[in-house]
């Protein structure tokens, strides 16, 4: 193991569990964490959830910083450079530009995350905004403050989570979304319905099955022009579309990219020394037997770790394999997902009478269960992420959601 | 070892619980209880995946010896 110099590109959650896991592997060589933005790494979900919500009593709320900056230079030992992108990646000379430097590694992680996807047209509108940074966050919570009618394009989590976080300070929302129910990718169009009740129980508009014709306005947005015809009148908009894996400045670098960094099992993109993490990575998850690029917050954090050990001693590398798992917080409740929803068939399981309020939902792939769903029912959930580790078969995940429900029914 | 929560932290996610299921679960109201304080013989690396993956940062592990617990 000759590794001296460690570079990490992409200063968010994965670069930081990166450089921490090289730390805590004993790593005693220089390290050095490339970031695009200005700002020490910050944590993204609660940018949508707690920091644009209005009930703080101290004013604006604080970056939800993970370090500080002592710590990065003294404990972690780090080099940071931050403000600007890496350029471009020379393997073959094992380069990393930064502006007009050239970084030279031994082990590199790219961990460069993903970039919110724009609405074509709505360039240079004030009051038109993505979420996915800090900056962006400050700007949306500026315009909720100030009581904006809001639209919201994309009925996504993030898109969702801002409607819910506007109704709580009694705005007017309204949510659109080309698809027939929100989250439908996501969760599959049977629980999409349900979590669209969330939102037109608490007055959220939505307005499925139309895009988004137009954005107009003269220098600040004043409506949105829906495909149907309809108009409707805004004052801020934000944009939840998805994200894009930020992957433009490896162009030319030799690494396989499409719809993300082409990783194996070990995180490796098969260049040497050159290792993947995040939502910039798309790698074979063993335990599903597919390629996977995921935009959750967990299997960041553990890829960052894996890619950093796995770089700096690649003959002990491990793969990373996970069952995928993310939570969304609307109006209260509680929305969490385990596994994959693309299934043959879907159960509801247990459910309150109104769905929306509590309801356990199992996902079929073969004989296995591939995936689980729940609304407010955080005691379920995790247990089915166990068994879908273990590839459970789908005869044991109804038996075992029949005996929970004996359990709730005594109790 | 055993473990400690800051349950100012925890928002109740339930990863702590999907790694090392005999430590950790989270109940129906959506706040994490301990099954044991203590590590099991042979879990240590699960309770640790556990406290790293935790996204809030509200788990520690400690030496059973520790009398110091000043949180
Ligand atoms: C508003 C919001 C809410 C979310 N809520 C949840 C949730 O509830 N649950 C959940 O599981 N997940 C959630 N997520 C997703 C989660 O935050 C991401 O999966 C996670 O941030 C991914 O981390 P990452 O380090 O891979 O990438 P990112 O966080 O995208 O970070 C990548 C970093 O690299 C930088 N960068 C890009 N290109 C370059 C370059 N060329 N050179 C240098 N630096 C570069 C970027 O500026 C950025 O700082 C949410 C995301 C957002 C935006
Ligand atoms: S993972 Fe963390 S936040 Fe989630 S329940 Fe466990 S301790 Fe609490």
């Amino acid at each position: 193991m000759s590794v001296e110099h460690l570079v990490v590109v992409g200063a968010s959650l994965a670069g930081l569990r990166a450089v921490e896991a090289a730390r805590k592997a004993g790593f005693d060589g220089r390290i050095t964490l490339v970031g695009a933005e200005e700002h020490l790494p910050y944590d993204r979900p609660p940018l949508s959830k707690a920091f644009l919500e209005g009930d703080r009593l101290d004013g604006a709320p604080e970056i939800p910083l993970f370090r500080s900056g002592e710590t990065f230079r003294h404990e972690l030992d780090v080099h940071l450079m931050l403000g600007e992108p890496a350029t471009a990646l020379d393997p073959e000379r094992k380069v990393v530009c930064v502006g007009q430097r050239e970084v030279a590694y031994d082990a590199l992680v790219l961990a460069t995350g993903a970039t919110a996807r724009d609405l074509p047209g709505t360039q240079g509108l004030d009051g038109v905004h993505t979420l996915r940074t800090v900056d962006d966050a400050v700007a949306v919570r500026a315009a909720l403050e100030g009581g904006a009618r809001t639209v919201v394009v994309g009925a996504g989590f993030i898109g969702s989570e801002v409607a819910a976080t506007a109704r709580k300070r009694g705005l007017d929302v309204t949510v659109v979304e080309t698809l027939p129910t929100p989250l439908q990718a996501a969760v599959g169009r049977t629980m999409g319905e349900i979590c669209s009740s969330l939102h037109t129980r608490n007055a959220t508009g939505l307005r499925c099955g139309v895009s988004v014709d137009s954005v107009e306005g003269r220098a600040r947005v004043e409506r949105v022009v829906l495909s149907d015809g309809s108009v409707l009148d805004a004052d801020l908009v934000v944009v939840g579309i998805g994200a894009a894996p930020s992957t433009g400045w490896l162009a030319g670098s030799g690494l396989v990219v499409d719809d993300g960094i082409h990783c194996d099992a070990t995180l490796w993109t098969g260049v040497e020394g050159v290792y993947a993490a995040g939502d910039v990575a798309r790698w074979y998850n063993p335990l599903f037997d597919r390629a996977m690029r995921l935009e959750h917050w967990t299997s960041a954090a553990e890829q960052g770790a894996r890619a950093a050990r796995n770089a700096l001693d690649p003959p002990t590398a491990r793969s990373y394999s996970t069952v995928p798992y993310f939570w969304s917080d609307w109006y209260g409740s509680r929305i969490q997902f385990v596994g994959v929803a693309d299934a043959d068939e879907l159960v509801i399981v247990d459910a309150d009478p109104d769905p929306g309020s509590r309801c356990v939902a199992l996902y079929r792939a073969g004989d296995a269960v591939a995936g689980a769903m729940t609304i407010n029912a955080p005691t379920e959930i995790m247990k089915y992420r166990g068994m879908i580790a273990k590839r459970a078969s789908w005869r044991d995940a109804l038996s075992f959601a029949e005996s929970r429900r004996a359990v709730a029914g005594v109790s | 070892m055993k473990v400690v929560v800051d349950y100012g932290k925890c928002t109740g996610l339930g990863i702590c619980e999907s790694l090392a299921p005999d430590v950790f679960e989270v109940n129906d109201d959506g706040e994490l209880e301990l099954k044991q304080s203590s590590v099991p013989e042979g879990q240590l690396e699960d309770v640790e995946a556990a406290v790293e993956g935790c996204p809030t940062e509200a788990l520690r592990l400690e030496p059973d010896d520790s009398s110091a617990d000043t949180e």
